[in-house]
């Protein structure tokens, strides 16, 4: 069955989230450290009158460290409760796709295969797909399941 | 038609609601015809709506509860222990289908029979089953008739949220606007129509913020029935007392507030009250004491029972061998620091885990909940003779005041409510030594330990440690420690908000809160900090009574509210006399009777700290209380709540200003409270006004003396057959004064010349002479009251 994904760039990848876990895009305004927080939260950032969590996909994945000097476009998505914003390297597009069954039993990297639901075929490409909850829920989350 | 079943629902879970105390107080008194007949209306109308619904179950069980009330009610049948229990049951049966029809779950249909069969008149057996101890419950007061002439509609929820939310948003946009408006040239045509906006913005805001308020009673409503199901289940009494439940909260806050206290509940009735035979000379019967009270901006709850206590060696001893402190440690706790080891996490003070409180949360999650709401809560207890747990939390959710402060070029808040004192740290009173790896702040001679934020952040410390400030902190339950902050910026009223997970992981926040410029601040936890910093809590109390002596020198510490007059004269007041503060409209205000009075409610207060009603529609005013009347204060503006040690210069004449005080280098009135009752109070009460009787149908005395009488203050009642008295007015020409037990005659003639030697009898006109007889009168009552 054909669904929504938005397409976006993480750690160079192209990677597909489920659009219906998405509430919006938007350009972060600013950052407020949380000293102490989980390594993958970067901060928080207001949308509104609503504090976003901002979640460092890269620290997430275990893939290093978005620079946070150049804040770009976040992906918001609500989680339990608490809207948090994915910083991505760029969003491309928001697209019908199909599963494509079977592609992901290659070794698709240590950090990846925590947050992988599957993959899609859109356009001919072959895109990871990705629960972006798992990558709210970090590399401790990830370990302890 | 969805509508209407939504509207039938909402209904019945109201009814449903307001219901469960009559239902425990007509257990306790199934003669009570009163709470009968609530019920039976109950049944009744669910009865008749799911009729017009086709609901069949719903209506089989009401129709069936109804029959079986009806009996009682035509007197054929008399309420039994058997018959209350399953009018519950089908009650509580309502209440589930209710709940599956709005959720579309199923609920098993097969015992609805043996319910009905449980309503069926009881053949009179021979054995009845031995008499389950009659659990007393004293109902709220009955409030329960249904208010008229308030107009109201049902409102989602979600749409309130969607306002609060809107009107966040258009606050957070206004100041966006103001400062634009602020770097932009000057154009005073825009910055009134601003002015307007901002205007429009805080009074919706103020609204909103209304509809979110909810009367405790709701919380307090289950509360009967489950103290009786408790009761039944453990085989122990208790009556229970319920105090304050039209104190008002934020709507979100009383459910924050629910689990925890039906947790505090449930343990005071499992491990608290003892069963009857175990409770000696105290009676079999148990008190357990729910009350709210609202004190300036906290709200507070208590839940006191008469129980066995908590047994704090006991309690120590066991968090010994959990780990949790130290022998050593230990050692030198104070009683209070090992009850308050009930909050520990991991430790259980039941012997044996119960169905009752063993199950879900303990006390540590209880503590947890109503510290994330901001609020405080303390144990205090003495074996044997029970406990009291208070709660104490903002007024509201939303909003808690704060201190925002800055470290490592960051802005944190800190919830005042747990901050005792902000110190400079280059300042006389201060020394910061280091001890090893540790900083020990030595203030007035008390030792605490110290913290640097900046250093806990893992950020930079200012450049100059002479600079920087000392936040004394006690977090709820924790010892006192101190907080170095790099500047300390503004008390603000925050909106916070749950921080996420990944961020509460840290251990040291306790939300989130926007700035006025839209940037997202955190919220510190001061006893998560205390945590987490490691600071060693435990040896301060001992410094503590060392210190006292110093402390008690330089003089006592007040708790002053202050705040601008509405000529905006910087004033402050204690604020123990501060009942709460309220915003009332100007229409209610009256130039009467010689005073400026306010009608709260259905009571007439005095009105000061204005001479004339002033010209908005809206005064903000203090209610202050002396603990018997009370008087309302108008003023423009709360401007903070500071404990401090006053040094006052007295005013040069007694007044409204006692006289004034350097406040944060600013002159500040301080308001003598004493003076202003003692001015504006009106007289005490009827019941408390000395007593004066008048013989009946003397026209002179009823017209002319009866207003001076009344203006000395007392109450004048009518001499007749069995009257009591402090004072009786007769007339000197009627031989026998009327039968009344007074304690003082005072006689009255008609001429100016006593007729006889020994006449003491007073000349009617000689006003002087009168006086002098009712005053001394009146001031003789008044010592011996």
């Amino acid at each position: 069955m054909a669904e929504l994904y938005l397409i976006v760039t993480i750690g160079g990848r192209r990677v597909a989230f489920p659009a219906s876990d998405v509430e919006a895009v938007v350009e972060l305004e600013g950052l407020t450290p949380a000293p102490r927080a989980a390594p993958h939260v970067a901060g928080l950032s207001a949308l509104r009158s609503r504090v976003l969590t901002v979640i460092d996909c890269l620290a997430a994945l275990d893939l290093g460290a978005t620079d946070l000097a150049r804040l770009r476009d976040a992906v918001v998505v609500p989680s339990g409760g608490h809207p948090y914003a994915l910083l991505v390297e760029a969003v491309e597009d928001v697209l019908d796709a199909e599963i494509a069954p079977g592609a992901t039993r290659a070794p698709i990297g240590a950090g990846w295969d925590q947050v992988a639901l599957g993959a899609i075929e859109a356009n001919g490409d072959l895109l990871l797909l990705v629960d972006p909850h798992r990558i709210i829920a970090g590399q401790d989350a990830a370990q302890a399941a | 038609m969805d509508d209407l079943i939504n509207e039938f629902l909402a209904e019945t879970r109201e009814m449903l609601q307001a219901l469960s105390g009559a239902i425990v107080a007509w257990e306790a008194d199934p003669a009570n015809r009163e709470r009968l007949d609530e019920i039976f209306r109950f049944v009744h109308t669910v009865k008749g709506n799911c009729g017009f619904f086709d609901l069949p179950r719903l209506q089989q069980l009401s129709h069936a509860a109804e029959d079986a009330l009806a009996e009682v009610r035509a007197g054929k049948r008399t309420p039994d222990a058997r018959l209350v229990s399953a009018v519950l049951a089908v009650i509580d049966r309502i209440g589930e289908l209710a709940h599956a029809l709005e959720t579309g779950e199923a609920v098993p249909s097969e015992d609805d029979e043996q319910l009905i069969a449980g309503l069926a008149a009881a053949e009179p057996e021979p054995k009845a089953a031995p008499a389950a101890p009659e659990p007393e419950a004293v109902a709220p007061t009955p409030s329960d008739a249904p208010k008229k002439g308030m107009r109201s509609i049902r409102l989602s929820v979600d749409l309130l949220d969607r306002m609060m939310n809107g009107v966040s948003d258009a606050v957070l946009a206004r100041n966006e606007l103001a400062r634009r408006l602020r770097e932009a040239e000057r154009d005073v045509v825009v910055e009134a129509a601003f002015e307007r906006v901002s205007a429009c913005i805080a009074e919706i805001r103020d609204a909103i913020t209304r509809t979110r308020m909810q009367r405790i009673d709701s919380l307090f409503a289950p509360l009967p029935r489950m103290v009786r199901d408790l009761c039944a289940e453990l085989g122990k009494q208790v009556r229970l007392e319920m105090d304050g439940g039209d104190v008002e909260l934020d709507r979100e806050m009383i459910e924050m507030i629910r689990d925890p206290l039906s947790h505090i509940v449930r343990n005071a009735i499992d491990h608290g009250i003892e069963p009857p035979d175990q409770r000696g000379a105290k009676g079999p019967v148990g008190l357990l004491r729910v009350a709210a009270r609202q004190a300036g901006n906290q709200i507070r709850i208590e839940v006191s029972d008469d129980g066995r206590g908590i047994d704090a060696e006991a309690l120590a001893r066991k968090a010994l061998d959990a780990g949790i402190v130290t022998a050593d440690r230990l050692e030198r706790m104070s009683h209070q620091q090992k009850l308050m080891l009930i909050f520990a996490p991991g430790l259980s003070t039941a012997s044996e885990v119960t169905a009752i409180s063993g199950r879900g949360v303990g006390m540590d999650v209880v503590r947890a909940n109503i510290e994330r709401i901001g609020g405080v809560i303390d144990v205090d207890s003495r074996p044997g003779e029970g406990v009291r747990l208070s709660i104490r939390v903002p007024l509201t959710l939303t909003i808690i005041p704060a201190l925002t402060v800055s470290a490592g070029g960051q802005i944190f808040a800190i919830p005042r409510s747990s901050i005792e004192e902000i110190l400079r740290a280059g300042g006389d009173s201060v020394r910061i030594e280091t001890v090893g790896e540790a900083c020990v702040a030595t203030i007035r001679g008390r030792r605490v330990p110290q913290v640097s934020l900046a250093d806990l952040l893992g950020a930079e410390r200012a450049a100059d440690p002479q600079a920087e400030k000392i936040i004394l902190l006690k977090p709820a339950g924790g010892d006192l420690y101190a907080l170095a902050v790099d500047a300390v910026h503004d008390h603000e009223e925050l909106v916070v908000k749950p921080a996420a997970p990944a961020v509460m992981a840290a251990g040291i926040y306790a939300g989130t809160t926007l700035a006025d410029d839209g940037r997202p601040i955190l919220l510190l936890d001061p006893s998560g900090i205390a945590n987490v910093a490691g600071v060693r809590v435990d040896t301060v109390e001992t410094d503590r009574h060392a210190a006292a002596g110093v402390a008690d020198s330089v003089g006592r510490e007040v708790s002053l509210l202050l705040f601008r007059g509405l000529d905006d004269g910087l004033r402050a007041i204690p604020v123990p006399v501060v009942e709460r503060i309220e915003d009332v409209p100007v229409t209610a205000i009256r130039h009467s009777a010689g005073k400026l009075r306010l009608a709260v409610g259905d009571r007439i207060v005095p009105l000061a700290g204005c001479a004339t009603p002033p010209e908005s529609d809206q005064l903000r005013v203090l209610r202050l209380t002396d603990g018997v009347t009370e008087i309302v204060y108008g003023f423009a503006s709360v401007v903070d709540i500071r404990s401090l040690v006053l040094d006052m210069r007295p005013a040069a004449a007694p007044g409204e200003v006692a006289g004034v005080a350097l406040i944060d280098g600013a002159q500040v009135e301080l308001v003598d409270p004493y003076w202003l009752f003692a001015a504006h109070g009106d007289p005490v009460r009827d019941d408390e006004r000395p007593v004066c009787a008048l013989p009946e149908g003397d026209p002179w005395m009823d017209n002319m003396l009866r207003p001076l009488i009344e203006s000395m203050g007392y109450r004048v009642v009518a001499a007749g057959e069995g009257t009591v008295a402090d004072i009786l007015i007769a007339s000197a020409e009627t031989e026998a004064p009327p039968p009344v037990a007074a304690g003082k005659v005072v006689r009255l003639r008609a001429t100016p010349d006593s007729p006889r030697e020994d006449d003491d009898s007073i000349y009617r006109y000689d006003r002087a002479a009168l006086l002098s007889a009712l005053s001394r009168s009146a001031g003789k009552e008044r010592a011996n009251g």
